[in-house]
């Protein structure tokens, strides 16, 4: 081992050797540097366009922790049952919104699956409506409801089902294309009709993967649940803004503990089932 | 049956029978257990979401009545002057959008740059620090967990109202998503080039520019325009709490019911988020391509 020493590369050799490693090729490298400097350039464009200006970040920071302090420690007074219900109810707006998207999308995305209606027509406006649907946010959804069904927890349950129901026909749509063919000819072999072939050659297939689709969006709908309720449709995001404008900074800070505790657990136990759709026992 | 009889013993038929419909009969009851279960739970859920189904009856003709109103009169004779009636207010719209975009493109832009900085610091076979990782993990789901329209709220009250607020609580809540992506990234990179370049004596930065970088980078972009066309859908509300953007004008004008303006608004909107979409995805796949074989 002490005999041996380190032999420092030949650097000059292997240079002449592997030319093509070494050299610098320049058209590459123009091209990096454009990308990240047209990609910095916006950037800060979007900062000038948009009025950027350090003294007012330093100037709202100063008020932000301010904030900040009277944040703590967290109270919701005597406001602590009517925060529970609030909760309750965006839970419902995000359960039932799911569910009623679920059901709406299951027969819409049939339509729009290649596999089961073979028109070309039918699925192209199928998935542009989908898209369209998707491209609106469920807090706009949620305004158009209000003008509908007027204030409450109602409009929110219709919002987050409409933008769901986008969301989900695209998904149900692909995994359907996706499902495997052979059962269906299967069932083809032995005589089965049109609705054999999706009741016992798709649906179970496609079952599960779209129950472990649901209640991902079902997640992520306790999220929007949870800012439904600035506009007016439901939940406890009506009480988040109310405070925030009287400035009841400590009411604030325990609704959004009681927002992230609640979203935990719905992760917690939604994580749960999908491990336990995917293997059972 | 007569055919088996001889092999298999009545006795043994009527054992593998029973046990079936045992079988049968307990999935049937967990079944219906869970089943009802469900439907326990859409009841509650029901009720405490005041649900009212004589509403909702009464509430669906209102539902057709509204887009039926909120429909433009487009006649085919003079099409050019019911459309330039119809966005009466374009350019100024086309401008809101812009900003919308802007919003999106820099919140989403210095977000990834934060979470980039920080996914390095989440995944535990680039640095061993488990105090520093455990904090940034979970400042990270703070971050992400809060709806960004919350974090919007605040900074409105904070700043001011403006776009800045906007870009602020966009930029805010892509950290915390990205940061996670990114670091999930990280965590699955093949790590015998680190190991090579550890070997060879580079410092930790060399590492992470030479060996991790190369693994990971095509997947970050991709990631980051995901999360691009998710902001660009935010961004469009944020002008409701007062943030920037085109928000604002959809509130005012669904609020004081000026039905043409909701549907020239919403028909921009839908346009604008499904040509970034497309933009996006153009994007992404040059970019998985360029990339390298995961």
């Amino acid at each position: 081992m002490s005999n041996r020493s380190v032999q420092q590369a030949d650097l000059a050799a292997l240079q002449a050797a592997y030319p093509h490693l070494f050299s610098v090729r320049w058209a590459t490298r123009a091209k990096a540097v454009g990308l990240v400097l047209s990609v910095l350039g916006l950037f800060i464009f979007g900062l000038i366009w948009l009025g950027f200006s350090p003294m007012a970040i330093i100037h709202g920071a100063e008020r932000l922790r301010i904030i900040l302090g009277l944040m703590f420690p967290p109270s919701a007074g005597e406001l602590f049952p009517t925060y529970v219900k609030a909760l309750a109810q965006t839970l419902a707006i995000a359960f039932l919104g799911t569910l009623l998207a679920s059901l709406i999308a299951f027969p819409l995305s049939l339509l729009a699956a290649r596999t089961v209606v073979n028109q070309g027509v039918v699925h192209f406006f199928a998935r542009r409506w989908f898209d369209a649907i998707c491209g609106v946010d469920t807090l706009i959804w949620a305004l158009v409801f209000i003008n509908v069904v007027g204030l409450g927890p109602f409009a929110g349950i219709l919002a987050v089902a409409m933008s769901d129901v986008g969301s989900f026909g695209k998904l149900f749509s692909e995994v359907i294309e996706a499902a495997d063919r052979k059962p269906v000819e299967g069932i083809v072999s032995t005589g089965g009709s049109r609705s054999h072939r999706l009741r016992f050659g798709i649906v179970p297939q496609v079952l599960p993967i779209f129950l472990s689709q649901v209640l991902y969006y079902f997640e992520s709908n306790t999220r929007s649940a949870t800012v439904i309720g600035i506009v007016g449709a439901g939940g406890i995001g009506l009480y988040l803004s109310n405070e925030i404008n009287q400035q009841n900074w400590d009411h604030v800070s325990f609704i959004i503990l009681m927002i992230l505790i609640t979203v935990a657990t719905i992760d917690f136990v939604s994580a749960r089932i999908r491990q336990l759709i995917y293997s059972p026992k | 049956m007569a055919r088996i009889a001889p092999l298999i013993r009545q006795q043994r038929v009527d054992l593998l029978l029973r046990d079936y419909e045992r079988s049968v009969s307990e999935k049937r009851q967990r079944r219906i257990a869970s089943g009802l279960g469900f439907l326990a739970c859409v009841l509650i859920a029901a009720w405490v979401g005041e649900v009212d189904l004589a509403r909702f009856a009464a509430g669906i003709p209102r539902f057709w009545s509204y887009f039926y109103d909120i429909t433009p009169t487009l006649r085919l004779a003079h099409l050019s002057e019911d459309i330039s009636e119809w966005y009466w207010n374009g350019w100024f719209w086309v401008e809101l959008l812009l900003e919308t975009l802007l919003v999106a493109y820099v919140g989403t832009l210095a977000g990834a740059g934060i979470g980039f900085c920080l996914c390095f610091l989440t995944s535990a076979n680039i640095l061993n620090a488990p105090v520093l990782t455990f904090v940034v993990k979970r400042s990270l789901e703070f971050c992400r967990t809060v709806p960004d329209i919350v974090f919007a709220l605040l900074f409105v009250y904070a700043i001011g109202l403006g776009p800045i607020p906007g870009v602020l609580a966009i930029a805010i809540h892509t950290t915390g998503a990205l940061g996670k992506q990114f670091s999930e990234v990280v965590e699955n990179i093949d790590l015998k080039p680190v190991e090579g370049l550890r070997s060879t004596g580079a410092d930790w930065f060399a590492q992470i520019r030479f060996a991790v970088l190369p693994q990971v980078i095509s997947n970050f972009v991709s990631y980051g325009l995901l999360r691009f066309e998710i902001n660009v859908r935010g961004a469009t509300v944020m002008g409701f709490v007062g943030a920037g953007g085109i928000g604002k004008e959809l509130l005012s004008s669904i609020r004081q019911f000026y039905y043409s303006d909701v549907s020239a608004i919403l028909v921009m909107i839908v346009l604008t988020v499904s040509l970034i979409d497309l933009f996006t995805e153009k994007l992404r796949h040059r970019f998985l391509d360029i990339g390298l074989p995961q």
